[in-house]
């Protein structure tokens, strides 16, 4: 046993990589594992606000519906038959979105922050709901087709839920590379300090607002990608996605896999899923068993699953930042 | 104590995983052709409407029950797979995939809500399974959401507004108050019956959107009494029917004017009260006391008392004629893949399983069917633990009560 | 836009008042909790739900109402006291986020509770015999039970007004709220206040429950769209702030009440346009003070 830790240990981005290429067949059934991946991915956007920059954001679906709806229009209603232009479409709208959200949210702080946050994400679920024309209102989004990916020259089916899961898994590789750089760079090191103490960081010269708002825009950018996947993956995009029980689902992974931390959020969402995958089968009040989870992890493992196995396995486990 | 060595872990570790992929990589072809015949079935059990869903489990249970107990279909067992959709599209498509791809089913019938129907049918449609949808919905059967696969079991808001908006124009009065959910069922099902009254001869003297899940009607009321409608329609869903009804009752407006809803839930009034839903006019798909003049209906009645000591409501009825429905085009066919069952269907489009002759349109795989108009009576007439409505008419199936296949966009 | 008759109009305010009432009863509760304990309870709705469950309850043993209405609260505020006791002072000083995470996997796991215990179908909760009626106002008929529910909200907010200056308890907790660190130099022991203050917080939250189920039913999901307007109230009126939860509640039981008259579809979004627009012109809300929240 302490052989294959030691070995885990020492080869972590190789662990990593390997884990997330056999998934697919170590899971009960292949699209949990795209499912996996995309809301792990959601809560990555989120868990960069949160657990890095120490931003508690209530409206974290604006980004995820921004993105899955800036996706599935573009093919849908634009008749822009592109996954990458999907793609592009959706990430950049939640960007956008998220510049928007965060000049005006970050103005405040605390829960008045918090509270901004979800008044515009119900603004942004309100207007897809009415805009029926566009978005389809309340019933969705649909019409969305099933492309192939156009890659050099190749048409790679997505239909087939392994090939989509590597396309997703690309992706999610990028974002988490991207992220890395991001958390190791000096900014990294500020957004740190601000979530240790915002005034101090304040005294020291920063132009916390600004930071902030970079933070901001570079979680929703994350979470609008996630948003978009997500648009590829079921075909359709719920006005649901905008809805703040959509954020609270973002906000429970995350915390399940530990905050602050690079995979937690996956490891979060992975838990999540499965065990709403599995629960539900066997018990109808599945969602108690969830509460209560989360209960005793906030009380037990603030940690998180993952941020708790880190702290245990100590420094071995990837030096700085923290995996 | 023994320790596991590294070579024990890793084989154990292999063996396992080797396990897990073949299960992932050959479900569907194994089971092909002996196993049993499975049914994904995904519905709202936990969520709002949890107790409508505990109507549709039953009545497919009971369903799945009668088919093997004269030998299955084609010779193979039915197993039918609950799942549950939250009543939320996102879930309902992952739990669409999970029977699909995890557990190779080869229908889906289920899905309450219009949204959560149409992610569903989003992901059988991409597959090639066919589906069999159990809840009100407009669009599902019309272009661009339907598919050959697809097909709708229940009613839908223009059915069930021309049906009951007539009857009420002959029956109730000429001039109408609206009160609507601001969704899509209750924005067509104000289209619907605004259309009905005014081509009718009747007047809409005000229609008032709420927002849904938000019941407070204290602020519309008194307008409404000042307006003197002879007929207040509540397109109002579930427990904010409820709310709604126990709000008019409370402003004394049920001595006023006629109070009259899409349609009535056996559960919902169980939960409001007979005397919340007194002289509340509504239709109904299905009614247990039509077991009393019906033989289908008096066995399915009879089978549900039996079972569960509850009675069958109307989606318990959707429920069990889809799945009896699935059995039917599998035999007619020979066949559990879509295509051929969808033509067996359509082929063979009359049947009548729990209530009367209904019947498949063929361009837009639409079921047509009798429905009836029902009345809620005082406390102290209701017949035993459920006997809460006088029925009131029937309205049989008619083609007419729903759009033209051309405004459904098919050619 | 409909004719505005000035009997209209009228009716519409007074209903708005009665809209207010509840959510008052409830933002008070939330605000006192957060103003002396900085716990932002997620959970508030779910507690509003077991007031009515455990109305439901009484009401099923003692068939009256007025029993039902006057121990459900202390059911409620008994429940509350014993999650503080037991799983939210293990989070003191572990950062702000913390309880609201706690509490909001307890209003999670109490809606299924509930459910469990009581099934999926809600349940019927009915006014007394005597509130049953409506009475004439001159300008409408007004049912009387809401009536009730007003006289009930402006006599708990006397009372508790009351107790908060006119007694050494609510002195202290007065202060508490404003400095802790400075009440607890003087020696005064926060502890057994903290338990009285969620204990009443939570008690109101059930009172509000109670209060509700004749009006719009009793069922499980009853705290979950509420605990967000709820949150709307409390921080438009500024945390911690209780003459701040009394009028930011009214004046958005107001503001539902007349966007409902006038632009029906408007009124699901417009309570967050009234607070992104206070917050936006006064940072910690109406009256609430700086510092606190954030």
């Amino acid at each position: 046993m302490r052989g294959a830790y030691r070995w885990i240990a020492g080869h972590p981005s190789t662990s990593i990589i390997v884990f997330f290429a056999i998934l697919p067949f170590i899971v009960p059934y292949k699209a949990l594992a795209t499912q996996l991946l995309v809301y792990g991915l959601f809560a990555l956007g989120f868990n960069l606000l949160y657990g890095y920059t120490g931003l508690l954001s209530f409206g974290h679906a604006a980004y995820f519906g921004l993105g899955a709806y800036g996706a599935g229009i573009t093919l849908a209603k634009l008749g822009w038959h592109s996954v990458w232009g999907a793609l592009l479409v959706g990430v950049a709208a939640a960007g956008v979105g998220g510049a928007l959200v965060g000049f005006f949210s970050l103005r405040r702080r605390g829960i008045y922050f918090a509270m901004l946050t979800l008044a515009f994400a119900q603004l942004f679920y309100f207007i897809a709901f009415h805009l029926s024309d566009l978005t389809g209102g309340d019933d969705g989004l649909r019409g969305i087709p099933q492309l192939s990916l156009g890659l050099f020259g190749w048409q790679v089916p997505l239909g087939n839920p392994l090939s989509f899961y590597y396309f997703a898994l690309f992706w999610v590789g990028l974002a988490v590379a991207a992220l890395r750089r991001v958390l190791a760079s000096p900014f990294g090191t500020v957004i740190a300090a601000i979530r240790e103490n915002n005034d101090r960081a304040q005294a020291c010269g920063y132009d916390v607002v600004r930071i902030k708002l970079v933070a901001f825009v570079f979680s929703a950018l994350i979470t609008g990608l996630a948003g978009a996947l997500d648009a590829l993956r079921i075909t359709v995009v719920p006005v649901e996605a905008l809805y703040w029980s959509t954020s609270g689902q973002a906000v429970i992974m995350t915390l399940l896999g530990g905050a602050g931390t690079f995979f937690g959020p996956f490891v979060g969402a992975g838990t999540y899923l499965v065990l709403q995958d599995r629960l539900s089968l066997i018990m109808e009040s599945w969602p108690l068993v969830i509460g209560l989870l989360f209960m005793a992890f906030v009380l037990f493992l603030p940690k998180g699953i993952w941020g708790t196995l880190l702290a245990r396995l100590g420094a071995r486990l990837g030096g700085a930042p923290a995996a | 104590m023994p320790s596991i060595t590294r070579r024990k872990f890793l084989a154990a570790t292999g063996a396992t995983a080797g396990a897990m992929a073949t299960q992932g990589l050959f479900p569907a072809v194994l089971r092909a052709q002996t196993g049993p015949i499975k049914i994904g079935f995904p519905l709202p059990l936990t969520g709002p409407f949890g107790a409508i869903a505990a109507d549709q489990k039953r009545g497919a249970e009971l369903a799945v029950e009668e088919l093997n107990g004269r030998g299955g279909v084609m010779g193979r067992k039915v197993e039918v797979l609950f799942r549950d959709d939250e009543l939320k599209p996102a879930t309902g498509a992952q739990r669409t995939i999970e029977l699909i791809e995890g557990q190779g089913v080869d229908f889906i019938v289920g899905g309450l809500a219009a949204h959560v129907q149409m992610a569903i049918n989003e992901q059988t449609k991409k597959a090639g399974k066919l589906f069999i949808s159990i809840s009100q919905s407009d669009e599902i059967s019309a272009k661009p959401d339907t598919s050959p696969i697809t097909f709708h079991e229940a009613l839908n808001p223009t059915i069930t507004g021309r049906v009951v908006g007539g009857w009420a124009m002959k029956n109730l009065g000429k001039k109408y108050w609206i009160v609507y959910a601001d969704y899509a069922w209750g924005k067509q099902n104000n289209a619907v019956f605004t259309d009905v009254i005014t081509k009718g001869g009747g007047t809409v003297l005000g229609s008032t959107p709420y927002p849904l899940g938000k019941p407070e009607f204290s602020a519309h009321l008194p307008r409404i009494q000042a307006a003197k409608p002879e007929v207040l329609l509540g397109a109002v869903p579930g427990a904010d029917g409820v709310a709604f009804l126990k709000q008019v009752q409370s402003f004394g407006m049920k001595k006023e004017m006629k109070i009259l809803m899409p349609l009535h839930f056996l559960f919902l009034t169980k939960e409001g009260g007979a005397d919340v839903f007194q002289d509340v006019y509504a239709g109904t798909s299905f009614y247990w006391e039509l077991a009393s003049t019906n033989a289908n209906a008096k066995k399915f009645m009879d089978a549900s008392m039996k079972r569960f000591g509850v009675p069958p409501d109307g989606y318990a009825g959707y429920a069990y004629s889809g799945i009896m429905e699935v059995a039917r085009g599998a035999e007619l066919a020979k066949s559990t893949s879509a295509e051929p069952v969808a033509k067996a269907l359509r082929a063979n489009p009359t049947y009548d399983h729990y209530k009367g002759k209904q019947f498949w349109r063929g361009c837009d795989n639409k079921s047509f069917q009798d429905m009836w108009i029902l009345k809620g009576r005082a406390p102290a007439q209701v017949k035993g633990d459920w006997g809460f409505f006088d029925i009131v008419t029937k309205a049989p199936a008619d083609e007419r009560d729903d759009r033209t296949c051309a405004e459904k966009g098919h050619v | 836009m409909p004719e505005i008759s000035l009997n209209a109009l009228a009716a519409q305010l007074f209903t708005g008042l009665v809209l207010g009432g509840i959510l008052v009863l409830l933002a008070i509760g939330l605000s006192l909790i957060f103003g002396l304990m900085g716990v932002v309870n997620f959970a508030h709705g779910s507690l509003y739900m077991l007031g009515a469950y455990f109305g439901f309850f009484l009401w099923g043993l003692t068939k009256s109402y007025w029993a039902a209405l006057l121990i459900a609260p202390l059911m409620v505020g008994l429940f509350g006291i014993i999650v503080e006791r037991s799983m939210i002072r293990r989070l003191y000083g572990r950062g702000p986020d913390d309880p609201l995470l706690l509490t909001f996997g307890l209003s999670l796991a109490l809606v299924e509770t509930v459910k469990l215990i009581w099934g999926k179908i809600g349940l019927t909760l009915d006014p007394p015999a005597q509130l049953a009626g409506a009475i004439d106002l001159g300008f409408m008929k007004f049912p009387a039970f809401r009536l009730f529910v007003l006289a009930v909200t402006a006599l708990v907010l006397i009372g508790l007004w009351l107790f908060l200056e006119k007694t050494n308890v609510g002195l202290i907790v007065r202060a508490g709220t404003r400095d802790p660190l400075m009440v607890r130099a003087l020696g005064i022991n926060l502890d057994r206040i903290w338990l009285l203050v969620f204990g009443v917080g939570t008690a109101m939250a059930g009172l509000a429950g109670i209060l509700a189920g004749p009006l719009r039913g009793v069922y499980a999901e009853m705290g979950v769209e509420i605990i967000i307007e709820c949150f709307v109230v409390v921080v438009v009126g500024g945390m911690g702030s209780l003459p701040g939860a009394v009028v930011a509640g009214l004046l958005i039981g107001e503001v539902v009440s007349l966007t409902s008259f006038f632009a029906p579809k408007l009124a699901e979004i417009i309570v967050f346009v009234v607070m992104a627009l206070v917050l936006l012109l006064r940072p910690s809300g109406l009256f609430g003070e700086p510092g606190l929240a954030e």
